[in-house]
């Protein structure tokens, strides 16, 4: 898709900014100065090496949920399901990582990662599958399989992967060899989500099933008479989008957390559409979306312990930022053309 | 729900019960008075989206509209001491929702599922935000007793002594039943939701009755938030809808988009998870509380693959209405 270049940029900043104005109005209500809470936000965040590497690592596995979500969005797909995708994927590389033992490192990690994109992919497959066949909207499905993941990962925690002889619901802490290390004290996983980036990017720009996604993205009948297979391609999408949330959930699980537990995982893969809408569907779009919204997120805790402002607050601005990024509202100020993303269609069709 | 499945149905139901009832009395009882309390929520939840469909307008932020509404109405019924004006607060919040999806999705023409999500995420984030701890309201709303129904047995027993909103909350559902089946409104608003530009040749501003039908859709899914925090538990917690406001939306569809039929689905829903919550207690069946957890949103999916291609949409669902230019 050709876009104006600026407008392409300058919507999601202002839409940053706009919304960073009125959480500031929300900072303000409570006594507190809204533009030193803003100040030890990006000081955190982006002003120290050790500050940019903690938000790297938060970027990370959003920039893979916000892959996860825009590649469903470019197939007209909204994957609301990253969430789940991401814990399934996390769960299962945990267990491949605790559970293999005395592999070699360059096998181990792989090999987890395989789990994870395999059961992220697995949980998005039930998605397509059904939006497919049998025209189930992919909005309530893949929400309603979060909830059902989140429930299943948190009983097989607390059962039959339990680590044992501890209160605690958590897998057993993953070998060794299954760590992903840093690289020069930055997050290793990282680069392996820009690779993911420029993969997805290069795959929609340049390769026949690219233009199929995007083809049936635009419009899914015209997909049809020029003899794409949309359910095919319908599946596919969510397959991609579901293994790479597996991933990030994988990434997540063998470079931070190191094991499974329940509450680790919580909001990542919501906030990867935020990333997504913000990146607007673009694979590289994503990665600047990320690390700003990683930054928020890397920052949460010292903005409380510094200022007062619970961490919620990152909550609120993402909210925010989705609203402005999205409705057409900026646009028209700017008297710009809005391309409104259109994924629509009926509960059963 | 199809007429001729209808009756069997109910046959079957009252069977059913008749045959628990003589296993055990309390319980069947107990069980169903509650299976009314968990379908309540869902089926306000379900008016909200019927109305809004019938007009024409996907409304998928019916959890976000519950979820800030059960906020608003526990903070201020919390604050002012006053579980009403709590009530009053959560309708209030549900339809400025509503007034807000009607801003995206009409007046933008923004595509209506992103809407929703908006209307989602902002509720999550305002609600997690603002979320206190150590509030406390006077007390849930109290539960009322039906003269002459409470002295029938069984029936008594199961349909009296629920609050205020579940009461009202029924009369909404069938209030609805008759406006959009037997009145002006009704006939306007289904063919605004069918066939827009001939609704608006044969005089009707179709913009303004999707504004007004999405707002006070919001109202009854306000009205279902504050049910919550107010007449059901009487706390408030992050993300204390917990899924509600979707399976709302197969309750609708199982329902064919008609108040009635989606009411009898939600009371199918209530039930499953009363009957599942019982056999747990009693011991029948040992299943992990989680898988419990999941019943609502496995047959959610359930039902609307089942239901998919069976059943159809208003046609005008989800299109932004363009007038014609002559």
């Amino acid at each position: 898709m050709k876009r104006l270049p600026l407008s392409g940029v300058l919507i999601p900043l202002l839409s940053v900014l706009v919304a960073m104005f009125f959480g500031g109005i929300m900072i303000a209500v409570q006594g507190i100065n809204p533009l030193y809470t803003y100040e030890v936000l990006f000081e955190t965040a982006f002003l120290s090496f050790d500050g940019i590497s903690v938000t790297l690592a938060k970027a990370t596995p959003l920039i893979l949920s916000g892959l996860a979500v825009a590649i469903c969005l470019r197939a007209g797909l909204f994957n609301i399901g990253a969430q789940g995708q991401l814990i399934s994927g996390a769960l299962a590389s945990a267990w491949a990582g605790y559970y293999f033992v005395g592999l070699p490192t360059l096998i181990h990690i792989p090999l987890a990662l395989l789990f994870g994109a395999t059961f992220g992919a697995l949980v998005a497959f039930i998605a397509g599958a059904l939006k497919a066949y049998r025209g189930v909207h992919e909005v309530i499905t893949t929400i309603m399989l979060n909830s059902m993941v989140i429930a299943i990962a948190d009983y097989l925690a607390s059962t039959p992967f339990k680590e044992p002889d501890q209160p605690l619901t958590r897998t057993p802490a993953i070998q060794d060899s299954a760590r992903i290390p840093d690289i020069f004290g930055l997050p290793f996983g990282f680069f392996i989500a820009i690779a993911f980036s420029i993969a997805l990017w290069w795959l929609l720009r340049n390769t026949t099933t690219g233009f199929r996604i995007e083809t049936i993205g635009r419009n899914r009948n015209a997909g049809w008479y020029a003899g794409i297979s949309v359910k095919r391609v319908t599946i596919l999408s969510m397959l991609v989008g579901g293994s790479i949330a597996g991933i990030a959930g994988a990434i997540e699980t063998l470079s931070i957390t190191g094991r499974f537990e329940p509450a680790f995982n919580a909001g990542l893969g919501f906030d990867g559409i935020t990333v997504a809408l913000l990146g607007r569907g673009n694979p590289l779009g994503v990665i600047p979306a990320a690390i700003l919204i990683g930054g928020m997120r890397a920052s949460g805790s010292t903005v409380q312990f510094k200022t007062g402002v619970s961490p919620e607050i990152v909550d609120l601005l993402l909210a925010l930022i989705l609203f402005f990024v999205t409705a057409p509202l900026l646009a028209r100020l700017l008297k710009r053309r809005h391309e409104n993303v259109a994924i629509t269609s009926g509960w059963s069709n | 729900m199809r007429l001729k499945t209808r009756y069997p149905l109910i046959v079957g139901l009252v069977l059913v019960f008749a045959y628990f009832y003589a296993q055990n009395g309390i319980v069947a009882t107990s069980v169903s008075f509650s299976a009314i309390q968990l379908a309540l929520p869902l089926a306000l939840a379900a008016m909200v989206g019927v109305m809004c469909e019938r007009t024409g307008i996907v409304n998928i932020g019916i959890e976000g509209t519950m979820l800030i509404s059960a906020f608003t109405a526990f903070f201020l019924g919390a604050i002012f001491k006053d579980t009403v004006l709590g009530v009053l607060v959560g309708i209030f919040t549900g339809s400025m929702m509503g007034l807000l999806l009607a801003l995206m999705a009409i007046s933008w023409k923004m595509d209506q599922i992103i809407a929703g999500v908006i209307l989602n995420i902002l509720a999550a984030g305002l609600t997690s935000f603002l979320y206190r701890q150590n509030y406390s309201i006077a007390g849930t709303l109290s539960p009322i007793e039906i003269p002459i129904l409470s002295d029938i047995p069984i029936a008594g027993a199961i349909l009296s002594f629920h609050g205020p909103i579940t009461y009202f909350g029924i009369f909404i559902v069938v209030a609805l039943w008759f406006a959009l089946y037997k009145t002006s409104w009704g006939l306007r608003s289904r063919a605004v939701g069918e066939y827009p530009s001939s609704a608006d040749t044969a005089g009707v501003s179709v913009i303004k009755l999707r504004y007004i039908n999405v707002t006070i859709a919001g109202g009854i899914g306000g009205l279902a938030g504050a049910y919550l925090s107010l007449e059901a538990v009487g706390i408030f917690e992050r993300g204390f809808t917990a899924g509600k406001g979707f399976t709302a939306l197969a309750i609708m569809i199982f329902g064919r988009w008609n108040p009635l039929g989606a009411f009898a689905a939600a009371l199918f829903f209530g039930l499953a998870q009363a009957v599942t919550s019982q056999l747990m207690i009693d011991e029948v069946v040992e299943i992990p509380q989680q898988f419990i957890n999941i019943l609502p949103y496995v047959l959610t999916i359930v039902i609307l693959a089942i239901s998919a291609g069976k059943v159809r949409p208003p046609a005008a669902e989800g299109i932004p209405y363009e007038k014609e230019k002559a």
